[in-house]
């Protein structure tokens, strides 16, 4: 078989998203408590700056740093950008500022969403204060955003703060999403429309002549193209294997089953699947199968016993 | 000219446990690092640069641990790296950092690693739902089992090895303080009533999820002449990988493996490694690897991995004592874990392990491997300073 036309290129959303969760730690834990509380909390250093939001330790000494103090919610814009248009999950739904404010009290500026009309509306050195979110939770969305004040610039000294609450907050979910379109390239795309055939196809190295299957395009071990297109299987032998007798999430297979190392007839490498039609305690290295498609599944269900005799040990070996 | 020897002279672990509810990412590490200077007297100013390692960032959400963590590693102000091989993490990390010390570019270097379980799912982290593949269909033991089944094929190794590797790690664990699982009433019947899992693994041979850290001192000759207790110096160090999945891959003895112990024996003048080294902490994720690693890392034969462990020989009495502190399968923070191998090995030498110290231990070796057995750092510790 020669090498075929490239095919048309497939793609399709993958979404990588996990609820990550944070011990907060005492630092963070009075912070994101102080928000619920509607109070801003920032930390001194051993320099005797005031950081809001506040650290577990000091950026010039590394010293671990507990001296928690109130600022205001009251602040003044440092630097900001207009951005036209919000993405989903930010701040406001509507236009607004992304802005440094440094707080009226601290020495260092919070990262925050501005609720302005307009880019015109928005200056360096503009005096913003907190709107605070109607419900708060122990989050810096506590603070819903920052909006224009009308009130002069404040040189106020930073109250100390025990950072002691009820009911603290000592940890947060942290959702991470990432949305990639992914495309499989050229030689997964081949394989994938020989599977839609329900024909499995590798690729062979033109240098050490092992057929790679699913083929990734080149061989690992020599560097070079996998040129040449090669038909494996449809049976093969089971190399190796497990029992497995504990329920995974997200797949609905009963327990116990067989999942093992299946090497097609041809295949130079084994790939994996799971046996069925024998019982799981009846299965062995060795053991010779076949697929077995389900209708609509791009891969097949499960490989069973062919029937043939078993495979000798020193023909499969190499492929465990 | 020379390389620079290089001295492991502070080391810090955390209390390994399944969940640190009580700290921050940041307050894990600190507390590895504080204890790794107050081992060597020193103070965050002693510290040249900082080379810090984790487990791979979906595992636990952290994707820039260099940023993050520079102001609690007291990093400001000086060189930071973040090294990044899977499991074998720790191992390549601490090897990072020695080199920058052997090389003269620093000359004393402070290097952790560490990971929160209890904070993600590594297994979510490792069964991405990538379309058009087809997912996995075992589960973490599963990647592992059908290699060791290939073990005992190959070896004729009875079924009863895996259990004894793991009575043997878990009651090594009761007499190290930092290990997360200390199983007060393991007894040998106990693991072999434990469920089968991934046959043929058994839950009592598998290793647990940790939260934990660890960090050590890296220093040249004239840091180690100042430092208050002995040194662990090293004699060899090593990284090699191989793909993943390659036609010809060995699971049960990847080349990767025995061609970094070779590297690493060669520098370190070791001609029998069974004999002239005296404790090994090896990276065992699933009892059965303790035996497959032994003849992958030269200490027995091919098909003898099994005997040495059937006789005793591993135990912490025995002529060569393996995972003394009671290993991965009792404390499994994955991205710390290869760290804490390099460091045990570390302590042995110094004679610094307290009840898991073994006797007389003069030269150990440190070994971790990650990745679907695609990356290996190793490195070999001595009592006196390398030769030259």
């Amino acid at each position: 078989m020669s090498s075929a036309a490239p095919p048309e290129q497939l793609k399709a959303p993958l979404v990588v998203e996990f609820p990550f969760t944070r011990s907060l730690g005492p630092v963070q834990s009075a912070f994101l408590t102080g928000l619920r509380e509607r109070t801003v909390l920032g930390v001194r250093t051993g320099s005797g700056r005031i950081l809001v939001p506040p650290v577990e330790y000091d950026p010039e000494t590394a010293a671990e740093l507990t001296e928690l103090v109130r600022v205001e919610p009251t602040g003044t814009v440092t630097t900001w950008a207009w951005n036209p248009e919000p993405r989903t999950g930010q701040p406001l739904a509507t236009p607004f500022a992304w802005v440094l404010v440094r707080l009226d009290g601290a020495d260092t500026a919070l990262l925050h969403a501005l609720d302005a009309p307009g880019p015109d509306a928005v200056r360096t050195g503009m005096r913003v204060r907190v709107r605070w979110a109607a419900e708060r939770t122990g989050a810096i969305t506590d603070i819903a955003c920052f909006e224009p004040s009308g009130e002069g610039a404040r040189d106020v000294e930073p109250a100390p703060h025990t950072g002691e609450f009820d009911r603290p907050v000592t940890g947060i979910v942290a959702e991470a999403r990432l949305d990639y379109t992914y495309s499989p390239g050229r030689a997964q795309t081949r394989y994938l429309h020989g599977l839609a055939e329900r024909r499995t196809i590798g690729e062979r190295c033109p240098s050490c002549a092992k057929v790679y299957v699913p083929p990734r395009g080149a061989c690992p071990t020599c560097g070079v193209a996998t040129t040449d297109r090669v038909e494996v299987g449809p049976r093969g032998t089971v190399t190796t294997y497990c029992i497995v007798n504990i329920k995974a999430k997200n797949l609905d297979i009963e327990v116990p089953y067989v999942y093992a190392h299946i090497a097609l007839d041809g295949a130079g490498l084994a790939l994996h699947g799971r046996i069925g039609g024998i019982p799981y305690d009846q299965v062995r290295m060795g053991l010779r199968v076949e697929p077995v498609w389900s209708e609509d599944g791009r891969y097949p269900d499960h490989y069973r016993p062919t029937g043939e005799p078993d495979a000798d040990y020193d023909t499969y070996k190499e492929l465990l | 000219m020379a390389k620079e020897p290089v001295a492991v002279v502070g080391i810090g672990q955390t209390k390994h446990v399944a969940a640190r509810h009580d700290v921050s990412i940041a307050g894990l590490v600190r507390e590895a690092a504080a204890r790794a200077l107050a081992d060597a007297e020193l103070t965050w100013a002693d510290i040249d640069a900082v080379v810090i390692g984790k487990a791979p960032d979906f595992f636990e959400g952290v994707m820039m641990p260099e940023l993050y963590l520079a102001d609690a590693l007291g990093a400001v102000g000086k060189p930071m790296l973040r090294v990044h091989t899977a499991g074998s993490v720790g191992g390549s990390t601490a090897l990072v950092a020695a080199n920058l010390v052997a090389a003269r570019v620093h000359r004393t270097v402070l290097t952790l690693a560490f990971e929160k379980q209890s904070e993600s799912n590594a297994m979510w982290g490792l069964s991405l739902p990538v379309p058009f593949q087809q997912p996995l269909l075992a589960g973490a033991g599963g990647f592992f089992a059908p290699h060791v089944r290939a073990y005992m094929r190959r070896t004729g190794a009875p079924d009863a090895i895996g259990s004894l590797v793991a009575y043997k790690d878990r009651r090594n664990a009761l007499k190290n303080p930092y290990a997360h699982l200390h199983e007060h009433d393991i007894t040998l019947e106990k693991v072999r009533a434990s469920p089968m899992l991934w046959d043929p693994i058994r839950y009592s041979e598998t290793c647990p999820s940790s939260d934990g850290a660890c960090a050590m001192v890296l220093t040249d000759r004239a840091g180690a002449d100042r430092a208050p207790r002995p040194a662990a110096w090293v004699h060899g160090g090593a990284m090699r990988s191989e793909p993943t999945l390659f036609a010809g891959k060995d699971f049960v003895s990847p080349r990767a493996g025995s061609d970094c112990a070779a590297d690493v024996y060669r520098q370190a003048g070791i001609t029998d490694p069974r004999r002239q080294i005296d404790a090994v902490e090896m990276y065992v994720p699933f009892s059965w690897y303790e035996p497959m690693w032994l003849e992958n890392l030269g200490f027995a034969a091919e098909g003898e991995g099994w005997k040495l462990t059937e006789a005793g020989v591993t135990e912490l009495g025995g002529d060569l004592p393996v995972n003394p502190s009671g290993g991965v399968l009792s404390t499994n923070p994955i991205g710390a874990s290869g760290m804490i191998r390099f460091a045990e090995a570390a302590l042995q030498v110094r004679g610094e392990a307290g009840e898991h110290q073994v006797d007389g231990a003069r030269r150990a070796l440190g070994h971790a491997y990650g990745g679907g057995a695609q990356f290996f750092a190793m490195w070999l510790v001595g009592a006196e300073p390398p030769a030259g």
